[in-house]
């Protein structure tokens, strides 16, 4: 018994089925908890306001955007090398997961931006580093649509996909060339003595767990989705040659 | 792998357009950018580097798609497949051919139409040396894209879309590098990250073009 039987299919299906329920129900819970504790029960900040509060969407988001390419290129590891099927189908579900957590990132850094900053959108490194991630999403998923044959597609966007993230993270150090630019630091680092205040941190570390359960909440039924779409095209596959 | 870089040139060259299109969208798109931004002269000057950059980038990407697609459709990829030389070879030979037809005639009109950019004098320089240390990795990753989508039917579009993400850290460092030679700083920085740019995708991308190319005609 190794791990590598839980990508069987049928194992897949099997075991999925019941996490999933666990999966939204907690990711539900964190959700509502650390939202409404964050939007309702937590200070204002001194400079902010309140437009501190996006704070719980922001960060749990961002960091599931650049999770999820990690977790795409994983699994096209494992596609290459050991060529599990399932392992494919999962970095092809986590593929627009991972382009909405992006879209969710700037959206609310764009809202938050217009009072605090002055303006929707500067050419800061860590902005567009995030807009370059999302055109990277785009055009994995868009290479994933345009080839028929699901084996090709699979190996060719596999390899998109571990040339991309050298290119990504060239890219990543690359916009760091210009200059600081307005983003703040990080504010949830473990090896820092400065962080954000523990009032705000508690409701965030909820929130970024509901993110990240919802996340693999999505990528499960997205992935069973996926195996199912399989097996009815080849059901309709083998009911033409019968 | 020299006669089928020679094939290629050949091929570029006798069925037309091979060197001239890719410089004359090249001129069209820096002829454009001054009738749509307006003639100020400081204005342009300032915009060069980054215009020059943006158009040898968009140059280079208008002939990807013939790099493999006409080998695809009648055949002779497959004889290279089957062939003594090997894929990465190949992959490499169609690199340089790419680069020889359109990189290096881009490097050397650059400078004349950076005259039309009035870009500053001190840059004539640097932006020479930053396209020809750049524009061969810009030919060796759209190869890599070439290869991506030369089974599908109507690549192009994808193609750019794949291919203009991977140009990034490119266009930022050969910019940046003109940029500061403009500026009267010291570019090297930015021209040895460019060249290890370049560097690294050859010594890297012709494996994954090759083994990018094998899928495709499995």
């Amino acid at each position: 018994m190794s791990i590598w039987e839980y990508a069987n299919p049928k194992k897949f299906m099997g075991w999925t089925a019941p996490v999933l329920p666990y999966a939204f129900g907690l990711a539900a819970l964190c959700l509502i908890v650390g939202l409404v504790w964050g939007f309702f029960f937590t200070p204002d900040d001194y400079r902010q306001g309140s437009t501190v509060k996006i704070i719980y969407l922001h960060v749990p988001a961002a960091l599931m955007a650049i999770n999820a390419w990690i977790m795409m290129l994983v699994a096209s590891l494992i596609w290459v090398v050991r060529r599990h099927h399932v392992s494919a189908l999962a970095a092809r579900a986590a593929a627009p997961v991972g382009l909405t957590m992006t879209l969710i990132a700037l959206f609310t850094g764009a809202i938050w931006g217009q009072p605090m900053w002055g303006t929707y959108w500067a050419w800061d490194p860590r902005l567009t580093s995030f807009l370059i991630l999302f055109l990277f999403y785009l055009g994995y998923i868009a290479l994933w649509e345009a080839i028929e044959d699901p084996d090709t597609a699979a190996d060719l966007t596999s390899v998109l996909c571990m040339v991309g993230s050298i290119f990504a993270i060239l890219s990543r150090y690359a916009v760091n060339f210009w200059n600081q630019g307005l983003h703040q630091g990080a504010s949830l680092s473990l090896d820092k003595e400065e962080n954000v205040s523990d009032v705000f941190w508690q409701p965030l570390v909820i929130c970024i767990a509901g993110f990240v359960l919802l996340f693999i909440g999505l990528v499960l039924l997205r992935t069973r989705t996926e195996i199912r779409a399989r097996r009815i095209r080849a059901l309709e596959a083998r009911a033409r040659r019968a | 792998m020299i006669a089928l870089l020679l094939r290629d040139l050949r091929l570029a060259v006798r069925a037309g357009g091979g060197f001239g299109l890719g410089l004359a969208f090249f001129l069209i798109v820096v002829v454009l950018v001054p009738l749509g931004v307006g003639p100020q002269t400081e204005l342009l000057s300032r915009i060069a580097p980054g215009i020059l950059w943006v158009a040898s980038l968009l140059a280079a990407l208008l002939s990807l798609d013939r790099i493999f697609a006409l080998d695809f459709e009648d055949g002779s990829l497959g004889l290279l497949a089957t062939s003594p030389l090997p894929l990465e070879g190949a992959a490499l030979a169609k690199a340089l051919a790419h680069w020889i037809t359109t990189g290096l005639p881009l490097t050397l009109a650059a400078p004349a139409l950076g005259f039309l950019l009035s870009l500053a004098p001190e840059a004539y320089k640097y932006l020479l040396l930053s396209l020809l240390l750049g524009t061969p990795a810009l030919s060796m990753i759209g190869t890599f894209g070439a290869a991506l989508t030369v089974g599908l039917r109507r690549g192009g579009l994808l193609l750019s879309l794949l291919v203009l993400p991977l140009y990034v850290p490119t266009l930022i460092f050969g910019a940046e590098a003109v940029r500061r030679g403009a500026d009267g700083l010291d570019p090297t920085g930015a021209l040895i990250l460019l060249g290890m740019i370049t560097a690294g995708s050859f010594a890297v991308l012709p494996f994954v073009t090759a083994a990018t190319l094998r899928i495709n005609l499995r």
